[in-house]
């Protein structure tokens, strides 16, 4: 942003501190992601920058970690990939369904008790990680769920409904609810209505709470560290256990590819989130 | 309501005051009907879950169910002289049950905790006992080890009788009751639950310390730019906040390693010398970096939707009006921000006080906070009743920081992105 001329000198030095402070800042925030890119290449088994690397020699740079990280026979990074997406699938599906008919419920104003609820529903947030697997472990052991897929992702719907709440409600706020009583007017049955109409409405926000849920778990490593066996073993699972033993290249490897991942997200993330602010007449 | 309102029919005849009753009742019931699914499933496997790990934490049956004679013998027994014949020879009937199952061991582990000692006099019994005749175990037991003549002992195992307990409790703040029932410390070089209390506060008021003024400058500069530059940055801000946590935490690990990027850096400017790199993970170091970059966003996201709200005039009129750029700042902008920092701060402060991976990875012995060591309690000794205790003392701080977040913020508040 540009300074009017009449900005007295001194003003204008603190001004351009500022602008270096927020670079600074924002070079802290992004940097350290894009640290993991180069080192992944690296044809040595070191995490550091090589001479080689350095002066950009091809022969510095390699794929092997790559194909270390899809062929490895001691890396099980297929098998906790096929995990996670199962997982993080079914976990989302679950969150979706649970949390959007919550929301719908919670949004209505007839609803009683409705700042206890929300606070009951939201609690999964607000708990420390470390106390939520602890309780869920239990409970798993209990009936039996233990170091099973179903077992996990029935904690990560858990996890994830309050971030599909809190979306869907969001949306749902800007709701005009004559719409649904028009439809109703003119003969259309109730899940006919919400199929209808509400809906294609609150999609963006049904969505973006989907996003949230499947990032969750897909990251998820705490509950997953109590809960899983050998067989369901996922992606976080794997790098805790790779980052505690030895940090290995194929780790960095595998984390290229979850940034990758991130950016995708990222980007519908931000589309759906424009789209929502344009259907709900919010002009930024 | 009037007279007049209360006689207005709706068309089947029913007073119109009852029958809006009535469909308000139905829409009650439909919008309830909608949250069950959802509200029954988190009270069925979290919320009751948890509020087992309270009858966990207190659960001590363990001593009473392995000694279920000797208890029931030694309700007459005062406590002041040996106990008589009946309790020798229930405890006698009782540890010969254990020994056969091979569950001594327990037995032993918890009555040594209860006074010094005891396993090696309960195991010298477990192999005489063999050769007992029957009758008159009290003669026979007091002629296996002298230590059974010590009334101590036998207190000791009556001290354990209570199926409840609080002792986890006082073992979270490094405190246990002694053999005469008093609460006192532990001895001071094995404090260290203590240690990590106030190292876990420490921390999470330092991160969000370090978050906030991080955050401030770049929530204010998001707020403030034009709509296509602001965008493009906030995607700095973003892109962070749906990367894994795990490789933000691998990424720290990489740069602060002994030969990472940052001692590249500081050698380069000369700051340190090249023999004398410090050590800057597996220490707190490496927790108050990493945390502080994890945490951010979730200051700057909060900060950043107040600020949009804020209205660049107001600043200006203040400056029309003779302030000067700081005392506009913090005479009108500041201010109006407190809610949005105290959403952030809030946030953090909660996140980071249950903070396990990122500890758990570069923080090392002198960086672990107290979800670790729950943790290490729930996987490694297996003591779960104290991981519960543990658990509980850190939900019910968290719990308190949530109550006045609500008070001060309202959960509907949380804005995500």
């Amino acid at each position: 942003m540009a300074l009017p001329k009449y900005t007295e000198p001194h003003y204008r030095i603190w001004h351009y501190f500022y602008l270096f402070i927020c670079g600074c800042v924002f070079f802290f925030l992004i940097a350290p992601l894009f640290v993991i890119f180069p080192l992944s290449f690296n044809a040595e088994e070191f995490l550091v920058f090589t001479d080689g690397m350095k002066r950009l020699d091809p022969d510095a740079f390699s794929t092997r970690w790559y194909k270390d990280m899809v062929y490895g026979t001691k890396n099980p990074w297929g098998l906790a990939a096929k995990n996670s997406f199962i997982i993080a699938i079914f976990a989302t599906i679950g969150s979706i369904i649970l949390g959007t008919l919550a929301a719908l419920g919670l949004s209505s104003r007839h609803m009683p008790y409705k700042g206890l609820i929300m606070a009951t529903l939201i609690s999964p947030m607000i708990v420390p990680l470390i106390i939520s697997g602890v309780a869920i472990f239990f409970f798993m052991a209990k009936v039996g769920l233990a170091a099973t897929h179903l077992g996990i992702i029935l904690a990560h719907i858990i996890l994830g409904t309050p971030f599909v709440v809190i979306t869907v409600t969001a949306t749902l706020s800007g709701f005009d609810h004559s719409i649904t009583r028009a439809a109703s007017s003119l003969g259309s049955n109730p899940f006919n209505t919400f199929m209808k109409i509400t809906l294609p409405l609150i999609l963006p926000g049904v969505i973006s709470g989907g996003l949230f849920a499947f990032v969750t778990s897909f990251d998820e490593v705490v509950v997953v560290l109590f809960l899983a066996g050998l067989d369901n073993t996922t992606i976080p699972v794997q790098m805790w256990t790779g980052l505690r033993e030895q940090l290995s290249p194929t780790i960095l490897a595998v984390a290229t590819c979850l940034i990758v991942l991130s950016i995708l997200i990222l980007l519908t993330a931000e589309l759906l989130r424009r789209r929502s602010e344009r259907l709900r007449g919010i002009n930024r | 309501m009037s007279s007049e309102t209360q006689k207005i029919l709706s068309t089947d005849g029913i007073p119109l005051e009852e029958s809006l009753k009535q469909a308000e009742k139905k829409n009650k019931i439909k919008a309830f009907l909608l949250v069950t699914p959802l509200l029954l499933f988190l009270i069925i496997t979290y919320i009751i879950p948890i509020a087992d790990m309270f009858s966990r934490s207190i659960d001590d049956k363990m001593v009473t169910n392995m000694l279920p004679k000797t208890y029931k013998a030694m309700e007459q027994w005062d406590g002041k002289e040996l106990p008589p014949e009946e309790v020798f020879e229930a405890f006698y009937l009782d540890y010969k049950i254990l020994v056969e199952n091979k569950t001594a061991g327990r037995l032993q582990t918890q009555l040594n905790y209860e006074k010094n000692g005891f396993k090696s006099v309960l195991k010298k019994l477990a192999r005489k006992q063999k050769k007992f005749e029957e009758g008159n175990y009290k003669e026979q037991i007091m002629k296996v080890h002298k230590r059974w003549r010590n009334v101590d002992y036998w207190r000791a195992i009556k001290r354990r009788a209570p199926a409840y307990t609080y002792s986890k409790y006082l073992k979270g703040v490094d405190m246990y009751s002694n053999e005469e029932g008093k609460i006192v410390q532990v001895s001071e070089d094995r404090r260290i639950h203590r240690i990590l209390w106030s190292r876990t506060l420490e921390v999470a008021f330092f991160v969000t310390l370090f978050c906030f003024l991080m955050a401030y400058p770049i929530a204010h500069l998001l707020a403030t730019l034009p709509m296509k530059y602001s965008n493009l940055l906030m995607i700095c801000v973003l892109l962070p906040f749906w990367t894994s946590l795990l490789v933000r935490t691998a990424s720290w690990m990489i740069l602060l390693q002994q030969q990472g990027l940052v001692n590249d850096f500081f050698v380069w400017i000369g700051l340190v010398g090249d023999d004398n790199r410090p050590e800057m993970m597996y220490n707190k170091t490496g927790t108050y970096v990493a945390m502080t970059q994890i945490l951010l966003p979730f200051m700057v996201l909060p900060l950043y939707s107040v600020m949009k709200t804020i209205s660049p005039s107001l600043m200006r009129a203040g400056k029309s009006l003779g302030a000067t750029p700081g005392v506009a700042f913090f005479k009108i902008y500041f201010p109006l921000t407190i809610p949005g920092i105290g959403a952030g701060c809030l946030l953090v402060f909660i996140l980071a006080i249950g903070y396990y991976i990122t500890p758990a990875l570069v923080g090392g012995a002198s960086g672990t906070l107290i979800s670790n060591q729950i943790a290490y309690h729930m996987k490694s000794t297996l003591d779960w009743s104290f991981a519960s205790a543990m658990g509980l003392m850190l939900l019910t701080g968290v719990l308190v920081i949530y109550w006045i977040y609500n008070k001060l913020v309202g959960v509907d508040n949380i804005k995500l992105g």
